[in-house]
């Protein structure tokens, strides 16, 4: 209990993956679907960093790094499409979103 | 004994924040509380020793990104809420703990074999941040030049897609037409 493993970084990795999913599958105000895939980028990030701490090997820490980029520049292009979205509809409601249904 | 009580501690705040993100209906709140939660994610990664992360973490997470989403939230009445009907809960949650706790344990299967060995492993007598650049300049130099450009094409993407009247140029327009369209702007104004 008072010993700190890989397996309690990873229960916890677990649990905030599935806050992060929740938060994806119940949310329809599209910018807290963007802030619940950061909630997914940083569960994985902990998994990462914790694995790499326990076998000693930094190619975690390097694939933390790239996924921290990816999410910054996730956040540039996914915001500018919603001021697109939402100066054309005047609303960021994602039941909104469904111009393409057959 | 200090680990773990640091582990638990950040551990209960990290999730409380990103439960109050994934449940509140206020905008402002959901982006406070994620803001706090990087925060304390990164301590966790000073915890493990990644000092370079941790910091990265708290520098580009908490400084960059949410304070773009805190200006993306400028241009978004915040005041009149979406209104998120919601299915039954119970079964949301249950379906996403069970996929969490499916994909973790698919990730983490290799770990149950015994002979894994350190593609790179950590520098004896070098500091993390060292260890961190030794590895990142040398065997992962491609990458990381190609995550440079695609940051910039998603910064120039983002400013693109958000500026508004960019398809103007004034320097490719003859001096009558910026005299024209300063004159329609003055009356605009008056």
């Amino acid at each position: 209990m008072m010993e700190i493993g890989l397996t309690h970084y990873l229960i916890l990795a677990t649990i905030l993956f599935s806050i992060g999913l929740i938060g994806v599958m119940r949310r329809k105000n599209l910018l807290m679907l963007f802030f619940a895939t950061e909630i997914l980028l940083n569960a994985v990030n902990v998994g990462f960093a914790a694995i790499s701490h326990y076998y000693n090997d930094l190619t975690g820490q390097m694939f933390a790094f790239f996924i921290i980029a990816i999410a910054a520049s996730e956040v540039a292009v996914g915001l500018g499409l919603l001021i697109v979205w939402h100066k054309r509809n005047g609303n960021i409601n994602l039941d909104t979103m469904s111009s393409m249904r057959g | 004994m200090f680990e773990a009580i640091a582990f638990y501690l950040f551990a209960i705040l990290t999730i409380v924040m990103f439960y109050i993100v994934v449940t509140t209906k206020q905008a402002l709140f959901a982006l406070t509380a994620l803001a706090a939660g990087m925060i304390f994610i990164s301590a966790f990664f000073f915890i493990l020793g990644a000092d370079f992360l941790g910091v990265v973490q708290i520098i580009v997470y908490t400084g960059a990104v949410m304070a773009l989403y805190a200006f993306g939230m400028m241009f978004f009445d915040t005041t009149r809420e979406v209104k998120e009907k919601n299915g039954s809960s119970l079964i949301i949650m249950g379906l996403s703990i069970l996929s969490a706790v499916f994909v973790v344990a698919i990730f983490s299967a290799p770990i149950i074999g015994s002979n894994i060995e350190s593609l790179y492993p950590t520098i004896e007598g070098a500091t993390n941040s060292q260890s961190v650049g030794m590895v990142l300049f040398t065997k992962y130099l491609v990458p990381f030049e190609l995550a440079a450009v695609m940051l910039l094409v998603a910064m120039v993407a983002g400013i693109v897609l958000a500026g508004k009247k960019m398809d103007r140029s004034l320097t490719l327009m003859a001096e009558e037409e910026i005299l024209l369209s300063q004159e329609a702007n003055k009356k605009v104004i008056l």
